[in-house]
């Protein structure tokens, strides 16, 4: 009995349709003495753990364009799934459109399977499109959840090449992020000492990489049940000014 | 790690790695090392696997762009799986080669990656080919690819005996490997060996600290 598929399959071979274009475009701007807007990159730390009951992700807050912070705090942390969720690192429109195609073709195939989706699944369909797109979408993501098969986390990086591990860290601060990990990671930890351990990652790479600031968000994906705590922790609050600045005007 | 993946010469993260494949009396090891690198400087998985079931007695490992070499290896499977359902027998060492060699020869613009298959069929034992980056195939009686084997050619070339025990195999992948990953910085990890015989597949793994330690103090 043949199966509907509802979602639409890409035509085979690689588009690049827009490439032409923003060349012109790069040209004639040039042309004109100015430059193309740089794209706005989330200079990032994500991470996330498996931990006894499920998965911890993490993230910082901080987007930038160039060497000026353009959010202070956004979120990157994705919704893919009730199950699901994605942290992306690298330009922030190409992680957020390629989670957001991702989520809305993996809720079609939850319909037509009639299941809770797997993060499998979910890792199959974002690492085949960045493959096609040859590594010009710059999204790195990090990529967990907990399904009838139990929790699972993946990274994947933006040429297409995948990796499941129990600990994963992606961004300009994942160096520091890892560190952190390489230090501290047991298996099986309790859920306290996970969020406490992947706080402490994306603080490292809060503090230690120019890239990443502002604040620390958690998702905690436990079977059945997800925790979105935006924002766990407020690392960098905005402090508050002391003495007016007529007040401390030398008088005259 | 932006930095990290801008410099490299294969794009994004890359198995700079040691692979090798050789027959004994017998069977077939096919050994690889689990190191998966960005740029040169930064690796990105300390445990990644390298040898790739794509049958029953049919391994294969990759070495090159871990994306590229995971797009095709999964087709590759699909494609092997579907001819031996269709010829209602194991697959052919030779074919699932060929299957790989297609694969990279008709896209040897977009891909960076090479392969060495190995394996076991009724038709002519075990057998070890190699896919080259362009889409060469190669078949010989042993093989090794990656960044890591231009360390050990000299000492593959002396020591290979047509015709080994399985133990006397065991020792002289084990030792390549040791060498290799002990020269080149882009290979290291654990080591990964597959057994390939015609009653089945075992898989062993030496941890780096249990490695043949060659003058290192």
């Amino acid at each position: 009995m043949a199966t509907l598929s509802v979602c639409q399959q890409p035509i085979g071979g690689f588009s690049f349709e827009y490439c032409k274009r923003n060349a012109v475009l790069e040209f004639e701007c040039n042309k004109l003495g100015h430059s193309i807007p740089a794209a706005r990159k989330t200079g990032t730390t994500i991470c996330g753990v498996v931990f006894k009951d499920g998965i911890v992700l993490g993230a910082d807050t901080r987007a930038t364009e160039g060497m000026i912070v353009a959010d202070k705090n956004c979120s990157k942390i994705h919704y893919i799934s009730p199950n699901i969720y994605c942290c992306g690192a690298g330009t922030a429109a190409d992680t957020e459109m390629t989670t957001q195609i991702i989520s809305s073709n993996l809720e079609l195939h939850s319909l037509s399977t009639g299941r809770l989706p797997r993060v499998a699944t979910a890792n199959r369909m974002l690492k085949q499109m960045l493959f096609r797109y040859q590594g010009h979408i710059g999204a790195a993501l990090v990529l967990g959840g907990v399904d009838c098969n139990g929790p699972h986390l993946y990274s994947i990086y933006p040429h297409g090449s995948t990796d499941k591990l129990p600990y994963v860290t992606m961004g300009s601060g994942s160096l520091a992020a890892m560190a952190v990990f390489e230090d501290r990671y047991e298996q099986n930890m309790e859920e306290e000492d996970a969020k406490r351990l992947v706080r402490d990652a994306i603080a490292a790479g809060i503090f230690n990489d120019l890239g990443s600031g502002s604040n620390i968000d958690l998702c905690v994906i436990t079977k059945g049940k997800v925790d979105y705590l935006r924002p766990h922790d407020m690392a960098n609050k905005k402090g508050v000014r002391r003495v007016h600045e007529l007040e401390a005007l030398p008088r005259p | 790690m932006e930095r990290h993946y801008m410099d490299s010469k294969i794009k994004g993260v890359s198995t700079g790695t040691t692979i090798l494949a050789v027959t004994f009396n017998g069977g077939v090891i096919i050994g690889s090392d689990s190191r998966a690198s960005m740029g040169g400087n930064y690796v990105c998985s300390k445990t990644i696997n390298k040898l790739i079931q794509v049958h029953d007695r049919i391994f294969c490992c990759i070495a090159g762009s871990l994306a590229d070499a995971q797009a095709v290896t999964k087709t590759a499977k699909f494609q092997i799986s579907l001819h031996s359902i269709q010829m209602e027998s194991p697959p052919l060492v030779k074919a699932a080669a060929s299957v790989m060699k297609e694969l990279c020869y008709n896209n040897k613009e977009e891909l960076q990656a090479g392969f060495i298959t190995a394996g076991w069929d009724k038709k002519k034992g075990p057998q070890v080919y190699t896919v080259a980056l362009g889409g060469m195939l190669l078949s010989l009686p042993f093989t090794i690819g990656g960044s890591g084997s231009t360390y050990i050619y000299g000492y593959t070339d002396a020591k290979y005996k047509p015709d080994m025990s399985r133990e006397e195999c065991l020792q002289f992948a084990t030792n390549a490997l040791a060498l290799a990953m002990g020269r080149d910085n882009v290979s290291g990890g654990v080591a990964h060996l597959v057994v390939i015989t015609e009653g089945g597949v075992e898989h062993v793994v030496i941890p780096g600290d249990k490695l043949p330690k060659f003058h290192d103090e």
